[in-house]
């Protein structure tokens, strides 16, 4: 019963000896197509789409769900899924606002006002804390990753709303003289014409993919999530494995959090709600299998990417937001149709 | 279904497989066989681990179908698309593995896909009610609205027959029946079976209890490495005769290798314990003591239950014992993690590659590197090239036939997979390997490469201990053979002990309750 694959595998190594069909090749980089047909459709139909500044501004906006996105991939590449990002992004915003308005400390009767890049580092940290509890209670605990996450999206959520008495915090430029400007850099400003927000992703997904590809983390992290039993087998610490990924994606949501309330210029306790589920579609679009094993970064931009440029691109033609939703959950669904095509045949 | 007397036809064959052959990949499970099931009598499959036998059953039951050769039923050619079309025809099978849903009553299993309805639903009396009878035929004291998964293992393949039972089938394989009962049990499994065949059912047992097999049986069949070896009626037979058949003369899977001086002890177990890893209250290993020295190799024998895998698997660091030691050249590992036994050269190729040994959407290559990152790991990075040699290295020295390390794991045939496995393991340079059950699904000539790989490794002073339920594969490289019973050591041998010794100890002739 045990070699039962070796008989249909024969044909697909065969196969993959011989040149690719055009069909093949299109299905294979289907993110890639997907990207280049819609850049290609919404240019056609309006002439401000295609320009360098709407790319830039696009680009800005993909940075948030890129972010959350990076973190997803890891996660579900060990078989997991992590529902608590888009909280974490929120609460991580609400944080930063909070720091940035000023700690007051009545017992010293002083206010601390805290250098943009503590509250950078204090707010990474945060998001490792929430990542960290994520992979305890799944890696330790047995929580099921779908319930620990949805509890950890609830609390989060909670935390957020209880931190700032369901407000929002609106003035985060700081003050030069408490020497804490700098919050707005970003969100706003440009290193040679690109926004802050894409060059942060960008190193992000660099570093994400030099992570999975060239260290021996990467390496645990696809064995792990191929067949968990094996990889213990084989000396890998699954568990570490396990909640070192949850607490990768905790900081991402955090950096994305910053990014978003850093163009926004405001914190507020709902932002990035539902964002966990665009992440996941981004990861799911770039071709990854949510049992496991299998997903790249090159996939899971992409997948970012073709979302990100799909619902812009309906906002400049002037679709209705309504549409938009419909179209974005087609897209979703046909592209794990297209993966439950190719892996579907073991 | 109707009841023949005594007296009629028993001869009539009703069922038979004409040279039928099936094939998994490269791998040839059957070659070619002929089988009878008569009417009204029960007809015994021996054969040992891998000789065709599950895969036969599966067969004459329309689980998979035959790459060639046909069945006839009754006389006329049929082909099974599936199971339930050979249920249509009256044929049931009871797997080897138990097919329940644990969440689900006693009730709801038996009746699952053939509910009794009327016109308001699922009429869950009388569903209830030919449980009952159906339990007070197999004497059986079980509630029909237990949840399956609160009956022990013995009961839950008492309901697996009652389900069998329930169809009312004319033919009825049985694959293992008897593997989780009672002696109690089985005895009235026995006197369930002898109304049966007197009704006019058809019996196709396998068992591994071969005298236990021959009080019911009318016909035996021994299989071998796919093919069948010998026929005969039972009063024509006996144990001698079935065990010379099964093993039959060996395809030669090496000797003890020979010539060189053993080193050191490597390996010492003292009274190792190891509690139940499902909870039951008694050791699955209990009190084991073993030392094996460097350049030896250690079978160990013993059938499903003896305690082996969980024996390996406690030595490797994945389960936990509750005494005892394990010393790796004299140092105490024990209760450390598997992580930390592989770094200090004790390494464990697990029974079931598929489930534990494989991560399949990874390369030949990757999976043959996973155990020995740190080799070409220098500071953060892996160095592509190092691993590169590492793994053709790998491929080269446990001979693995793959396009090379960047192939699909699966396109490799079950022996070359296996071989995977350990490759994977010798590449972390060990000092102590331990293999559950090396040989389990690879045909006869990867098995002998298998063997003569860890034969050549332990000349070269590694310390080699393997599981097997071949005999003939007890008699191959091993320098010493341990057949272990209910946790124990029952008895020690050396390379020149014969079969029925080992088979005698390890309490496979008699049954073992």
């Amino acid at each position: 019963m045990s070699v039962t694959p070796a008989m249909d595998t024969k044909a697909a190594v065969s196969g993959g000896k011989r040149k690719k069909s055009f069909v093949e090749l299109l299905f294979e980089g289907r993110a890639f197509f997907a990207l280049i047909a819609i850049v290609v459709v919404f240019s056609l139909m309006s002439p401000n789409y295609f320009t360098l500044n709407n790319f830039l501004i696009m680009a800005s906006h993909v940075a948030i769900f890129g972010l959350l996105a990076v973190g997803m991939l890891l996660v579900i590449l060990n078989g997991g899924i992590d529902l608590s990002v888009g909280s974490t992004l929120g609460l991580a915003g609400v944080v930063a606002g909070f720091l940035m308005q000023g700690v007051a400390l009545p017992q010293l009767g002083v206010i601390l006002y805290p250098s943009v890049w503590v509250v950078v580092v204090l707010t990474c940290l945060l998001g490792a804390v929430v990542g960290a509890v994520n992979g305890v209670l799944i890696a330790y605990l047995r929580v099921p990753a779908f319930v620990a996450t949805l509890g950890v999206l609830y609390v989060a959520r909670g935390i957020a709303l209880l931190m700032t008495n369901g407000l929002t915090y609106n003035n985060l430029g700081g003050r030069p003289e408490l020497g804490n400007t700098g919050f707005d850099w970003l969100g706003f400003n440009r290193l040679g014409g690109v926004p802050i927000g894409v060059i942060v992703l960008l190193v992000f997904a660099i570093v994400c993919h030099i992570l999975l590809s060239r260290t021996a983390f990467g390496r645990w992290l696809y064995a792990s999530g191929g067949n968990e039993r094996a990889a213990e087998l084989s000396g890998v610490p699954v568990k570490r494995v396990q909640i070192t990924v949850y607490v990768l994606s905790g900081i991402c949501a955090a950096v994305a959090g910053l990014v978003l309330s850093s163009q926004l210029t405001s914190a507020g306790p709902t932002a990035g709600t539902t964002y966990e589920l665009t992440a996941i579609a981004a990861v799911v679009i770039g071709g990854a299998a949510l049992t496991g094993g299998r997903g790249t970064v090159v996939g899971t931009m992409l997948g970012a990417f073709v979302i990100g440029f799909l619902s812009d691109g309906l906002v400049i033609i002037g679709v209705s937001a309504y549409w938009q939703t419909v179209f974005t959950g087609a897209v979703i669904v046909t592209a794990v149709l297209l993966n439950s095509i190719k892996y579907g045949r073991r | 279904m109707s009841a023949l007397p005594e007296t009629g036809r028993t001869d009539e064959v009703v069922l038979a497989a004409r040279n039928v052959a099936k094939s998994y990949g490269s791998v040839r499970a059957l070659k070619g066989v002929n089988f009878d099931i008569h009417r009204g009598q029960v007809t015994t499959l021996f054969g040992e681990n891998g000789a065709g036998k599950s895969t036969l059953m599966k067969i004459l039951s329309g689980v998979v179908q035959p790459t060639s050769g046909e069945i006839i039923l009754d006389g006329e050619p049929i082909v099974f698309a599936s199971s339930s079309q050979a249920r249509d025809h009256g044929i049931s099978i009871i797997h080897q593995e138990l097919s329940l849903a644990p969440n689900m009553n006693v009730r709801d299993n038996i009746f699952m896909g053939r509910e009794i309805m009327t016109a308001t639903g699922v009429d869950f009396a009388e569903e209830e009610r030919q449980t009952r009878l159906l339990m007070e035929e197999l004497e059986e004291e079980i509630d029909p609205l237990t949840p399956v998964e609160d009956l022990r293992l013995g009961q839950q393949q008492i309901v697996e027959i009652a389900r069998a039972l329930s169809v009312n089938s004319r033919i009825l394989i049985m694959d293992e029946p008897t593997s989780a009962l009672s002696a109690s049990e089985v005895e009235v499994l026995f006197k369930v079976i002898r109304d049966l065949t007197a009704r006019g059912v058809s019996i196709v047992y396998i068992s591994h209890h071969l005298e236990e097999a021959l009080q019911i049986t009318h016909h035996a069949v021994v299989l071998r490495d796919g093919a069948m070896t010998a026929y005969a009626d039972r009063k024509d037979i006996d144990l001698e005769w079935i065990v010379r058949h099964m093993v039959g003369e060996n395809f030669d899977l090496g000797s003890p290798p020979a010539g060189y001086e053993m080193g050191d002890v490597s390996l010492e177990i003292e009274g190792l314990t190891v509690p139940d890893p499902g909870g039951a209250d008694y050791s699955v290993v209990d009190g084991m003591s073993l030392s094996v020295r460097a350049g030896e190799i250690v079978c160990i024998y013993g059938l499903m239950g003896a305690g082996r895998t969980e024996l390996l698997e406690t030595v490797a660091g994945r389960l936990k014992a509750t005494s005892g030691k394990v010393v790796l050249k004299g140092r105490d590992i024990t209760g450390r993690s598997i992580a930390e036994c592989i770094r200090a050269g004790l390494v464990l190729v697990p029974e079931d590659r598929q489930r534990d040994g494989l991560v399949q959407t990874m390369t030949v290559g990757r999976n043959l590197s996973l155990a020995s990152l740190g080799a070409f790991t220098r500071g953060l990075f892996t160095s592509a090239a190092r691993e590169a040699d590492l793994v053709g290295h790998a491929i080269r020295r446990v001979h693995i036939k793959t396009d090379g390390g960047a192939a699909a794991i699966g396109s490799l045939s079950g022996g070359n997979q296996q071989k995977v496995v350990i490759g994977k393991m010798l590449a972390t340079d060990p000092e102590v390997i331990l293999l559950d059950e090396p040989s389990r699904g690879i045909d006869i000539g990867a098995k002998a490469e298998v063997f003569k790989l860890l034969a050549e490794r332990a000349r070269q002073g590694l310390a080699v201990v393997y599981t097997t339920s071949e005999l003939g594969e007890c008699l191959s490289i091993a320098h010493r053979i341990i057949v272990m019973r209910r946790g124990r050591i029952a008895a020690e041998f050396g390379p020149d002990a014969t079969k029925e010794q080992i088979m005698a100890a390890s309490g496979e002739a008699v049954h073992a309750h």
